[in-house]
């Protein structure tokens, strides 16, 4: 009953923040972002935040986290340092075009959206409604589910900025583009910001996500992220989250693909206070393909909660999804896997699997794997497993004389290393094995490069 | 062959539900509606102690400030409570002393079902409580049981004889406020088993109660408890049918079980209600409440269910493992056909050390129908090395149909070994044509695949139910290639 009593004061604040600050919100943005805001408060009035009565979040306590106080910014503030003195990514093979995002703007040293060599479109999403804004047109709120979650609703209200990337036709854009989102301030902030990612036929492009908190703020961001993977197109997103414990993590991404299409998502959840993730993938054209990996290690009083979708809406479409988990000290986690097959997507084979070790008394996991058939001939399995490591592995470790907390981490590391081998950039991948096994060592309790050591 | 194909599917979606028959016969009922008036119609009827109408008023009220829960795969018409009929006994003598005083009419229903009330003509050692709506018409082998100290008996028996016992288990294991058809059934309810076996007694024969839905308008809500006492065992049956009508009855059944130390509970149900017809005009509808604890250490719950019939089913036989090294099972076949839909499934509590509990689920769906596996495996904090396994399989037999797994699991100790696995698929057409080669025809092939993938479920019900099952498992699905 307390969820019902503090929900309505929260929703009714952010719907009067947002009355009291439209013309702060709509007046740097372009229009074909800003005719979509009045409908979706509408929305998000009706919805309200989602509770534990809604099946979706059954697991996870949303009201709590906006119960804080929070600044809130409709333009960017000004940072008074440079953000590469403090910030710099720590794999010095990789070769990326990078990005960065500060606080939910776009940060730039000149332009605010440029394009690359080979034709790719990479920049601020605020920038590309207004020079692009038939490309965002076309594509911008189409995927993300306005109607039936609040916190996308939200989004769409709030958004100003983002990233925008577009890869034209036949495009192979071979370096991998790096998108930073930074979270650094000095009072506790809420971000909402939004990314669309559009891979037209025939392209190919490699995303590369990282989240980021650079002060000992609390953080809340509310992120929605579209992707669009046309005909024969292929795309890899990596998302690597690594924030402090008193930050705040919502991310909803939504995917469509088209005919043959390939689709790769990893989602490595390495560090961060609570953390839901929502992924849901739409098989529009025959042939395509999605290959959806995450991971999520926490420890202390940290909480993961993935929600994955994944629409089998046409024949002859393949899908593979492979999560796992570690929960230690009192961390708590859900996984919730729904396979929707439709009356007509003859010939699906879709696959699900969740395994989960808890390593103390007090963590605790919770999965709902889930399958949706309408179609007879197809194959679909999904399985879950929650439980400790094996104990004869153990057993003959030992044995061969290697101690039993290194035999214990070897076994841990051998069990993500099966979600983090299909990163198909190998520096990134011997980078993200090198940064999960000090992870498990416990050497990366404090949020990956971070330089204030605030927890 | 999709010609043929089509053919075969017609034949299985017209085949007669042979239990469709009403019997004529003079039926006491009371006026159609839900108040508390009714309730303690009822109760007077009963001719009930006290006790028992302060439960069922606190239960009536109690659902008035319910609703009914929506969360399930199902699409439910609007049921009017108040356009049911909640008492309807056939007029015959309280309690027929000798087979002699049973309404000649009523026997030979009983017969007709294959369930004979005449002691001497069952073959195999079954006991049956025969119950027709609202009440028991007779239960066989009392006297043999009584010997040995059992109790078996119809509920209203119970409360009139054994009063102590009922009311120290009646809704210990599902409470009056439990959920929507729990808190109706709670409030209404006008017959059903009662079981107790004393402390180290092996029961001798299977325990069993049919229940028949005879007259219309009516709904049928009966109660079942079994008590196992310490280092106990008892086999118990249920099966049930109903004729063929086009109105939709309603159907809200409470089964609770309580073993205590040592003790094992075998349950099985074969649940044949009528389906409705091929349109789904029709059928029961099956909202059925069943729980177990196995509240003493080392104790055990088997649930065996085969459902294949009912418009809609609504069912989770669920386990609650209180003791320390108690076990939990639950083997299920749900075939659905038609218009037919079914969410089933089990949940499994792990509370005490060293619990154990498997879970086997067989969903076979064909024609419109959906099936739904729904599940919960719950390991508390204190259940230190619990282990469970859930297996569920579905099978889809046609484009039309759906097949569904919704599975739950909630894990609170490291040392819990929780696993899950479920697939879906059709018969393989490698498989048809390997039997084709060695000379089966498609139609046995499919009948002896369905046969193998319903075995392991099969196998756990008792011999006299396993051949009926076998036998429905075939009128219902023979030789239907998706």
């Amino acid at each position: 009953m307390s969820d019902k009593t503090t929900a309505i004061p929260i929703r009714d604040e952010l719907v009067n923040l947002y009355l009291n600050n439209l013309d702060l919100i709509t007046e740097g943005s372009a229009e074909v972002l800003n005719q979509h805001r009045q409908e979706a408060i509408q929305h998000f009035k009706l919805l309200g935040l989602p509770t534990q009565k809604n099946e979706k979040y059954k697991y996870s306590r949303i009201e709590p986290i906006f119960a804080h106080n929070y600044e809130k910014y409709f333009a960017p503030k000004r940072i008074a340092f440079n953000v590469d003195d403090i910030f710099r990514c720590d794999i010095p093979e990789l070769d990326t075009h990078l990005v960065l995002v500060l606080n939910g703007f776009f940060l730039s040293k000149a332009e605010k959206i440029t394009t690359l060599p080979s034709g790719a479109i990479v920049g601020s999403l605020a920038e590309a409604a207004k020079q692009f804004p038939e490309l965002v047109k076309a594509r911008y709120n189409r995927l993300a589910e306005n109607q039936t979650d609040g916190l996308v609703a939200l989004n769409t209200a709030f958004a100003q900025d983002g990233v925008f990337i577009y890869i034209p036709r036949n495009v192979v854009e071979s370096k991998p583009i790096q998108i930073i989102n930074l979270l650094m301030s000095d009072e506790n902030q809420l971000v909402q910001y939004r990314n669309l990612i559009v891979v037209e036929e025939g392209a190919q492009a490699n995303v590369l996500v990282c989240d980021h908190t650079l002060s000992p703020k609390r953080f809340l961001s509310n992120v929605v992220t579209e992707i669009f993977v046309g005909n024969n197109a292929k795309l890899e997103f990596v998302k690597m989250q690594n924030e402090h414990n008193d930050s705040a993590l919502l991310t909803h991404t939504y995917a469509h693909q088209q005919r043959d299409s390939r689709l790769t998502t990893n989602l490595l959840s390495l560090h961060g206070g609570f953390i839901r993730n929502n992924l849901s993938v739409t098989l529009a054209g025959e042939g395509a393909d999605a290959q959806l990996y995450g991971l999520y290690l926490t420890d202390r009083t940290q909480h993961t909660d993935n929600f994955t979708f994944i629409d089998h809406a046409v024949p002859n479409c393949t899908s593979n999804e492979l999560y796992k988990g570690i929960l230690d000290d009192q961390a708590t986690g859900a996984f919730n896997g729904k396979i929707m097959v439709r009356r007509n997507a003859q010939k699906t084979q879709a696959y699900q699997s969740n395994n989960n070790l808890l390593l103390t008394a007090d963590a605790r996991m919770s999965t709902k794997p889930q399958l949706e058939i309408y179609a007879d001939d197809v194959k679909c399995s999904h399985g879950a497993t929650v439980g400790q490591l094996d104990a004869d592995a153990l057993f003959y470790m030992r044995a061969r004389g290697i101690a039993e907390r290194e035999a214990k981490l070897l076994l841990m590391f051998g069990f993500v290393h099966e979600v983090v081998k299909h990163i198909s950039i190998h520096t990134l991948r011997e980078r993200i094995d090198d940064m999960v096994n000090k992870r498990l060592r416990g050497e990366l309790s404090r949020c990956h490069n971070c330089p204030m050591h605030c927890c | 062959m999709v010609e043929e194909q089509d053919k075969i599917l017609e034949e299985v979606t017209g085949s007669e539900y042979k239990y469709g028959f009403v019997t004529n016969i003079e039926t006491e009922t009371i006026p159609k509606g839900l108040n508390e008036d009714v309730i303690r119609m009822i109760w007077e009827k009963k001719g009930e102690p006290d006790w028992m109408l302060e439960f069922r008023l606190k239960a009536y009220r109690h659902w008035q400030t319910m609703e009914m829960p929506q969360w399930a795969h199902l699409q439910i018409p609007e049921i009017d409570y108040q356009d049911i009929i909640y008492y309807a006994a056939p007029r015959q003598k309280a309690s027929p002393a000798s087979l002699d005083e049973i309404d000649p009419e009523i026997k030979a229903t009983f017969d007709k079902l294959g369930i004979p009330l005449d002691e001497q003509k069952v073959l195999s050692g079954v006991a049956v409580d025969a119950v027709m709506d609202s009440t028991s018409v007779k239960t066989t082998f009392r006297e043999t049981l009584a010997e040995q100290g059992i109790i078996f008996c119809s509920m209203s028996e119970a409360i009139r004889e054994h009063p102590d016992l009922v009311r120290k288990y009646l809704a210990s294991v599902v409470p009056v406020t439990d959920n929507y058809f729990a808190a109706l059934n709670s409030a209404v309810f006008s017959d059903g088993s009662f079981c107790y076996i004393p402390k180290g007694v092996r029961c001798p024969m299977e325990l069993s109660t049919y229940f028949r839905i005879n007259a219309s308008n009516t709904g049928q809500f009966e109660r079942t408890l079994i008590v196992a006492d310490d280092d106990s065992y008892v086999s118990y049956l249920e099966g049930c049918t109903a004729p063929m009508r086009d109105e939709n009855q309603l159907h809200a059944a409470v089964v609770e079980i309580v073993a205590l130390e040592n003790a094992e509970v075998k349950y099985s149900t074969v649940q044949n209600w009528y389906p409705g017809d091929k349109d789904g005009k029709g059928g029961i509808y099956n909202f059925v409440t069943k729980r177990g604890i196995c509240q003493g250490k080392n104790s055990k719950i088997s649930w065996t269910q085969v459902e294949t019939g009912s418009a809609i089913t609504w069912k989770y036989p669920s386990c609650i493992l209180l003791g320390d090294n108690s076990y939990g099972e639950f083997y299920s076949v749900a075939v659905t056909n038609n218009r037919q839909q079914a969410d089933t499934g089990t949940k499994m509590i792990h509370i005490g050390k060293n619990t154990r509990s498997r879970i086997v689920s067989k969903g076979i769906s064909a024609g419109f129908s959906n099936n739904s596996y729904r599940g919960l495996v719950k390991v508390l904090k204190g259940a230190e090395n619990a282990r469970n396994f859930s297996q569920c399989d579905s099978l889809l037999l046609g484009d039309k149909c759906g097949a569904h797994t919704f599975p739950y699991l909630e894990v609170d100790n490291p040392t819990a070994i929780v696993e899950h696995e479920a697939t879906t698929s059709k018969i393989g057409e490698d498989q048809i044509f390997y039997c084709n080669q060695r000379g089966l025809s498609t139609e046995d092939a499919v009948g002896l695949i369905i046969n193998g993938y319903a075995k392991e479920v099969l196998n756990k019900l008792p011999m006299e139910f396993a051949v009926e099952a076998q036998k429905l498992l075939q009128i219902s699905l023979e030789g239907s290639v998706g």
